[in-house]
C-alpha cells in the first residue's frame, strides 16, 4: 500500500457499492481518489467479505450478493488508492478528513467528499436483548459471509423487514435449523397494498416474493408478535412473546437474531454539520441533499443508504451519480459523464416500491419506544421509564436528556439508541421527533487515542490557546 | 404568541447552573419561583465546564472574589449534602486538593510569581498553598511523567460531577414548588405595575422580581431592567475519554477523572465569538499536554470533545447588580458557575429573597467598576 | 452458539484465549473467533457488572470489547487475528496503562 497523500482530488468514506461506484468512476476519470473503509476488505456490510469469504457455494448467498465480487473487481482495476483498516473520525467543513490507519491519525485535505458510510440496524430494544447470545440479523449474516460460522442449537429470528427473509434464507441454504421466525410487523400492513402497483414493478419484487415465500414453507412463522422479550440470566435461554390474539408463549433458545430494518448511519455526516431531518415514513433522520447527493456544504455528499434506505442497487446509482457530480466538478469535459443520464434512469427502477416496503414493514410503535424497564441505552444502562421520567422534569431534548442522565454518552455515541431516545421524548412531550431532534455529535466519531490526538498538527494559535504560563 | 399568564413572586432567567441554584435556594425558603429556560440546543456554559470547585489561583486583581471563592469551597460540602439528602442524588463532591502542574522551569517560576502576587494583595483572604518540585509533585502524583518540572498545590482545591449537580438543582428546586419552563427564551423584559413582565413566544409571566441568570444572554436583556452586563463568550473545548479504574484522585487543573471513571481534559482559551466547532489543532494541543503530564494517558481511547462557550466579564470576574432604576432587578453572572454554586445557592438566593444585595459584600461586583479608569 | 461451515475452514493461527492456547481461523476477526471457540461474553458492562457478547459484528455497538496484546477496550470485530494474539475478556474497566 503506498503513502498516504496529504490532499485528493476525490475522498471517498465507506467500501460499500455506494463507495465503491463512487470511487470507480472518479478514479477512472482521471482524477485523484482515495477510498476508506473500516473493514479489511472492500464490500461494506451488503457485500461484506465478498472478495475473501469463505463460504464458497454460491447457492448459499445468492447471486445478488455475487453482484459485489464484479463492483470490488472493478475498483480494484480503476486506480483510485484503496485504504483499508482505516477510521474516518472526523470531517470538516473545509473538507479536511481525520483519518487514523494502523494505531496513527493523520489529516488530509480533499477537493470533493463523498460519505458512503450506509445503515446499521435499527436499535430492537427489547427486555433482555443486552443478553449474550441475542445478535442483530446483520450480525448473523456477517459471521456467516465473513467467516462461515452459523448458528448451532436453538436459534429464533425475530423483527420485521426484507433481511429478515433474506438471513433466514441463506441460514436455511446453509442447512441451519431455525425454530421460529417471530414476525412483527404490524396489522397496519394493509396500508403498504395501496403502493403495491408501483413495488410490483421494482426488481426486487419477484426476488422478494420468492424468497418469503421458499422461507415460509420450512420455517414455523409466527405473525403479529406484539410483545417480545429474551430472558435468561447470563445468555439468553429464552424468548418469550405474545401476539395480536393474546396469549403469552415461550421457546428455549440459544440464538436470538434481531432485525426490524436498517436506518442511515448518520454520525460522520451529522459531526460534519450536515444538517438532517426526520423522515416520517423511514422512521429516521436522513440527510437533506439534492439530486446528485449533494449536501448544504460546499464539496461534501452522501451517496448510499446513509442517505436515505433504498437498497444496495439504489446505492450503487447514487455512488455514481455523486462520483460524477465530483467529476463534472473538476473534469467537466470527461467522457465519463455522458452516462450520468443513463444512472439517473436506472436509479429512478429503484426507488417505486420501496414505500411499499416501507409501510409494509414500519416497525411497530411499541417496538421503538419500548415499556418502561427496557434499557434504551445499552453503553449507560438507562432504560425508557428513566427516559420518560426525566421529560417531565422539563427535559426537552436528546441534549438535555444526555447531560441528566448519561445516555448517549457511552463509546457507540447513540447510534444504538439516538432514535429511541428522540421518539420516547417526541412521544412524551406530544410533539415531532423533529421537533425533537437528535444528540449533537462531534469528533471523533470513532474512539482515536489521546496519543494520536496529541500527535496532530497544531498551529500558533492552537498552542497559544493551550499553553498559559 | 400564545395567551398563557404564569406568575411568580421571581422569575429567574436560565436554567444553569447559576439560575437553578438561585432558584434552589430561593425555593427553599418558600419564595414562588419560576425558572425559563432555553430549549434543547442553547448555548449552555452548564453542560460544557470542567466541574472544578476552584481556588488556588482566583482573586489576581479582586482579593474579594478570592474571599468569595474561598467562602463557597468552604459552604460547598454542606450544600453537597443537603442536595443528597433532600433529591438522593449524590453529586461527589470531593476537596482533596488540587494541583496546576508545570511543565517546565519557566512554568513553576511564572505560577509560584503570580500565585505570590496574589497572596501578597492587601485584604487577600489567608489560605495555605504550596509550590512543588517535581520529586514532591511525583510523591503525591506517582504517574506524573518525567517532563512535569513542578507544580502549584491547595488543599482547598476540588471537584464534582457538575451534569449530576445540574439534574439535582432542577429535582430539588422542583421539590420545593420551583416551576420550570423549558423552551421559554424571553424576548423582552418590562418593568410594570411594580413587578415585571417577560415576554416569550408561549406567554407571558409576571413576578416582582426578576434575575437575569442568562449567561451570555444576560447581555441583550440587561439593558431592558437597567443593568450593565458586559459578558462575551470565550470558547473552551474539552477531551473525554472512555472510563477507566480509578487512577487520580486529584483534580488537575486541565486532568481530572470523573467519579464515573472517564478522564477529562481541557483547558483552552479562545474568543471564537457563537461558534462551537472543534477544531483538531486544539484539542491536539491539550492531548499533547495531557500525555505529557500523564504519559500512560496516551493509549486511552477519547470517546467524545466538545467546545463550550464561557460567560467572560472584562476582567473575568463576576457581576453582581441589583438595577438602580428597576430595584426588583438583579442579574447574577460568572464564569465559575460550579466553584460558586454553592454561595450562588446558599448566600445570594437569600439576599434577593431579602431584596437587597448588601453593598459591602457586592459592590466590588458591580458592573460600575468597567466605567472606573484604573489606576496604575 | 456457532458452528463452521464445513467447507469453510481455511489455515489456522494459534492465540491464547483468556490464557489458554487455541487455534482459530486465520481470515476470522478476533470477536468471530471467540464465538467460534465457545466464548461468549466477551466482556462485563461498566455500569452493572453484567456479561456482554457483541451485538452487531460490524464496529457500532462497542460491545465486543476485548483486551488484545495488553490493550484494553479493543473492538474485537474490527481486528483479523494475528498469529500470537493475547486475547482477554474484560472483567472490569480498562486500567490506565493497559
Amino acid at each position: 500500500m503506498s503513502e498516504l497523500r496529504d490532499s485528493y482530488d476525490v475522498a471517498v468514506v465507506g467500501a460499500g457499492p455506494a463507495g465503491l461506484a463512487a470511487a470507480t468512476v472518479c478514479a477512472r476519470a482521471g482524477l485523484a481518489t482515495v477510498l476508506f473503509d473500516e473493514q479489511p476488505a472492500p464490500g461494506g456490510q451488503i457485500y461484506r467479505s465478498v472478495t475473501t469469504t469463505p463460504v464458497k457455494r454460491d447457492t448459499i448467498l445468492g447471486a445478488d450478493y455475487w453482484a459485489g465480487a464484479a463492483l470490488a473487481q472493478k475498483f480494484v482495476a480503476s486506480g483510485a488508492h484503496y485504504v483499508p483498516g482505516a477510521t474516518v473520525w472526523n470531517l470538516t467543513r473545509e473538507r479536511e478528513i481525520g483519518v487514523s490507519v494502523g494505531g496513527a491519525a493523520r489529516l488530509l485535505a480533499a477537493e470533493r467528499v463523498i460519505l458512503a458510510t450506509g445503515a446499521l440496524e435499527r436499535p430492537f430494544p427489547i427486555p433482555g436483548w443486552t443478553l449474550p447470545g441475542v445478535m442483530t440479523a446483520s450480525a448473523g449474516q456477517i459471521l456467516l459471509k465473513s467467516s462461515g460460522l452459523v448458528p448451532d442449537g436453538r436459534t429464533v429470528v425475530a423483527g420485521c423487514g426484507p433481511l429478515l427473509w433474506l438471513i433466514a434464507w441463506q441460514y436455511l441454504n446453509a442447512g441451519v435449523r431455525i425454530d421460529a421466525i417471530l414476525e412483527t410487523t404490524t396489522a397496519e400492513r394493509a396500508a403498504a397494498w395501496r403502493h403495491a402497483p408501483a413495488f410490483a414493478t421494482s426488481p426486487y419484487f419477484l426476488k422478494g416474493l420468492r424468497m418469503v415465500l421458499a422461507v415460509r414453507r420450512r420455517v414455523r412463522v409466527v405473525s403479529n408478535v406484539t410483545e417480545l422479550r429474551a430472558e435468561g440470566r447470563d445468555r439468553v435461554e429464552a424468548v418469550a412473546w405474545r401476539t395480536a390474539r393474546g396469549s403469552e408463549q415461550r421457546l428455549p433458545v440459544d440464538n436470538l437474531f434481531l432485525h426490524q430494518g436498517v436506518v442511515p448511519n448518520v454520525n460522520l455526516a451529522m459531526a460534519a454539520g450536515i444538517e438532517h431531518r426526520w423522515d416520517d415514513v423511514q422512521l429516521c433522520f436522513a440527510p437533506v441533499l439534492d439530486n446528485d447527493g449533494g449536501t448544504a456544504i460546499p464539496g461534501v455528499a452522501i451517496a448510499g443508504d446513509g442517505a436515505g434506505i433504498a437498497g444496495a442497487e439504489a446505492a450503487q446509482a447514487r455512488g455514481m451519480l455523486a462520483g460524477l457530480a465530483a467529476v463534472r466538478a473538476i473534469r467537466p469535459n470527461a467522457p465519463e459523464l455522458a452516462e450520468t443520464d443513463a444512472v439517473r434512469a436506472r436509479l429512478a427502477r429503484f426507488i417505486p416500491g420501496r414505500e411499499f416496503l416501507d409501510t409494509y414493514y414500519k416497525p411497530a410503535a411499541q417496538f421503538r419506544r419500548p415499556a418502561p424497564d427496557t434499557l434504551v441505552c445499552r453503553c449507560e444502562e438507562v432504560t425508557a421509564g428513566q427516559i420518560v421520567d426525566t421529560v417531565a422534569l422539563g427535559c426537552t431534548g436528546p441534549n438535555q436528556m444526555k447531560a441528566f442522565l448519561r445516555c448517549g454518552m457511552g463509546p457507540c455515541q447513540g447510534r444504538e439508541c439516538g432514535l429511541t431516545v428522540t421518539e420516547l421524548i417526541a412521544q412524551a412531550r406530544g410533539v415531532s421527533p423533529q421537533e425533537v431532534g437528535y444528540y449533537r455529535l462531534r469528533p471523533p466519531v470513532k474512539p482515536i487515542t489521546l496519543g494520536e490526538l496529541a500527535s496532530l498538527p497544531k498551529n500558533q494559535a492552537a498552542l497559544r490557546s493551550v499553553a498559559r504560563g | 404568541m400564545s395567551g398563557a399568564v404564569h406568575e411568580a413572586d421571581v422569575a429567574v432567567v436560565g436554567g444553569g447552573l447559576v439560575g437553578a441554584a438561585i432558584a434552589w435556594g430561593l425555593a427553599r425558603s418558600g419564595t414562588r419561583v419560576l425558572v425559563l429556560d432555553e430549549g434543547d440546543v442553547a448555548f449552555r456554559a452548564s453542560r460544557g465546564n470542567f466541574a472544578l470547585v476552584w481556588v488556588q489561583s482566583k482573586g489576581l486583581g479582586m482579593p474579594e472574589y478570592a474571599a468569595w471563592t474561598k467562602l463557597s469551597s468552604d459552604l460547598w460540602g454542606q450544600f453537597a449534602r443537603r442536595l443528597a439528602d433532600e433529591t438522593g442524588l449524590d453529586v461527589a463532591f470531593r476537596r482533596p486538593g488540587g494541583f496546576h502542574l508545570c511543565l517546565s522551569e519557566r512554568e513553576v517560576e511564572n505560577r509560584a510569581a503570580m500565585l505570590s502576587r496574589l497572596h501578597n494583595q492587601s485584604a487577600m483572604v489567608k489560605y495555605g498553598y504550596e509550590i512543588l518540585d517535581a520529586a514532591q509533585v511525583r510523591g503525591m502524583l506517582p504517574q506524573i511523567g518525567p517532563e512535569v518540572a513542578g507544580a502549584s498545590y491547595c488543599p482547598l482545591d476540588g471537584h464534582v460531577n457538575s451534569l449530576r449537580l445540574l439534574r439535582a438543582l432542577h429535582a430539588g428546586m422542583q421539590q420545593f414548588g420551583a416551576g420550570y419552563l423549558a423552551d421559554h427564551v424571553v424576548e423582552k423584559i418590562a418593568p410594570r405595575d411594580g413587578g415585571f413582565r417577560l415576554t416569550t413566544r408561549h406567554g407571558e409571566v409576571r413576578a416582582a422580581k426578576v434575575v437575569l441568570a442568562a449567561g451570555n444572554g444576560n447581555a441583550r436583556l440587561g439593558p431592558m431592567v437597567g443593568l450593565d452586563i458586559p459578558v462575551r463568550p470565550q470558547r473552551g473545548q474539552i477531551i473525554v475519554t472512555e472510563k477507566v479504574a480509578p487512577f487520580l484522585d486529584y483534580p488537575i487543573v486541565t486532568i481530572r477523572q470523573t467519579d464515573e471513571g472517564s478522564v477529562m481534559i481541557g483547558d483552552s482559551v479562545e474568543e471564537a465569538g457563537w461558534d462551537t466547532s472543534v477544531g483538531t489543532g486544539v484539542v491536539s494541543a491539550e492531548a499533547e499536554r495531557a500525555v505529557r503530564m500523564f504519559p500512560h494517558l496516551a493509549r486511552l481511547n477519547v470517546v467524545r470533545t466538545w467546545a463550550a462557550l464561557r460567560v467572560m466579564t472584562p476582567d473575568g470576574f463576576p457581576i453582581y447588580q441589583q438595577s438602580v432604576s428597576s430595584p426588583g432587578a438583579f442579574v447574577a453572572t460568572c464564569h465559575s458557575g460550579v466553584t460558586l454554586a454553592a454561595v450562588h445557592a446558599l448566600v445570594v438566593a437569600p439576599a434577593i429573597a431579602r431584596g437587597e444585595l448588601p453593598a459591602e459584600q457586592y459592590i466590588a461586583f458591580s458592573p460600575r467598576r468597567f466605567h472606573v479608569p484604573a489606576t496604575a | 452458539m456457532f458452528r463452521r461451515l464445513p467447507d469453510a475452514d481455511g489455515s489456522s493461527v494459534e492465540v491464547t484465549i483468556d490464557g489458554r492456547s487455541t487455534r482459530v481461523r486465520a481470515g476470522d476477526t478476533v470477536a468471530a473467533a471467540l464465538l467460534s471457540a465457545g466464548v461468549l461474553a466477551s466482556r462485563i458492562s461498566d455500569v452493572s457488572g453484567a456479561p456482554r457478547a457483541p451485538y452487531c459484528m460490524m464496529g457500532v455497538c462497542f460491545e465486543c470489547l476485548v483486551t488484545v496484546d495488553g490493550v484494553g477496550n479493543r473492538q474485537g470485530c474490527l481486528m483479523p487475528v494475528k498469529p500470537g494474539m493475547r486475547i482477554d475478556t474484560q472483567h472490569g474497566k480498562r486500567e490506565v496503562g493497559r
